[in-house]
């Protein structure tokens, strides 16, 4: 099981909130919202940051090469904003950090090994926007 | 399909929703809206050889539809948070519903009124394919 440094940061990156990628997002997303059609400066659906994640570059991710994939699994997901949501037209700066890591036994026998990835996500004024959560389990054995 | 804000209180169900059959397209389609190009979710021969039936949905796709019908209800600008942890896989074929309840209703630190919902995305089986919580907003500052 792959040891991960608590606080250990990625190189930070920019994410463009382009109006056609919340569109295809909402559309993706079954929303019934006409807003995010319509709406030029629409408030992206909750969790569109998901979309961020995978147009970012290895440096950008923080167990970068670290983890054996075929033993992990994607637990849950988390979306904190402190005021309203990332709207089209923003631009924000991203940068991923290891949050926490805790062990739990499994229920079948063997340790499970939980990384808490945080995302934190912000504006050009340097203010939080949103903080995404991502939590992955590693069991000892591959998964079956 | 807003929520009649005044009228929820604590207890409050949500008006479920019930899905159409999940289709390979929807996996496409949120895959290509989200830039998630795992095989797994749409390759049926890649999906068999390592050793699924068939292709499975991409765990987020849920997840984003929970956030969509929340915004849906809510208005997208009042959310403050969304959580899931994910549970059973869903295949091609599954009717996900849609469920939410309020579970507390308190004032925020700027003294904005907030809800907490749970929320839960179940299979026809019954079994849960995520669960999860959110917050929303639903009046601004009393003073």
């Amino acid at each position: 099981v792959a040891e991960v440094e608590v606080g250990r940061r990625a190189a930070p990156f920019t994410v463009p909130v382009e109006r056609g990628k919340v569109r295809e997002f909402a559309r993706a997303t079954k929303a019934r919202r006409t807003s995010y059609l319509t709406d030029t400066h629409a408030v992206a659906p909750p969790t569109w940051l998901a979309a961020a994640s995978f147009w970012i570059e290895p440096e950008n991710h923080v167990l970068g090469g670290v983890f054996d994939y075929s033993r992990t699994l994607h637990a849950g997901q988390e979306y904190v904003f402190p005021g309203v949501p990332p709207r089209a037209g923003d631009t924000l700066t991203g940068q991923q950090r290891v949050e926490s890591v805790y062990r739990k036994q499994g229920r079948r026998g063997g340790e499970l090994t939980f990384t808490v990835l945080l995302t934190e996500y912000r504006d050009a004024a340097g203010t939080l926007v949103a903080e995404v959560r991502q939590t992955i389990v590693e069991t000892e054995r591959a998964a079956q | 399909v807003t929520a009649d804000t005044a009228q929820v209180t604590v207890g409050t169900n949500l008006p479920e929703f019930v899905d159409a059959p999940l289709t390979r397209t929807d996996f496409v389609r949120y895959q290509g809206a989200s830039g998630d190009m795992n095989p797994l979710h749409h390759d049926d021969e890649r999906a068999r050889a390592a050793g699924f039936p068939s292709v499975y949905a991409v765990g987020m796709l849920a997840a984003g539809v929970l956030g969509s019908w929340v915004a849906d209800q809510f208005g997208p600008e009042n959310v403050r948070r969304l959580a899931v942890r994910f549970r059973e896989q869903a295949w091609p074929g599954d009717v996900l519903t849609y469920r939410g309840t309020v579970v507390d209703c308190r004032t925020g630190a700027d003294g904005e009124r907030l809800l907490d919902l749970e929320l839960r995305v179940t299979r026809q089986t019954g079994a849960d394919h995520l669960v999860g919580e959110a917050t929303v907003v639903v009046g601004a500052p009393t003073s």
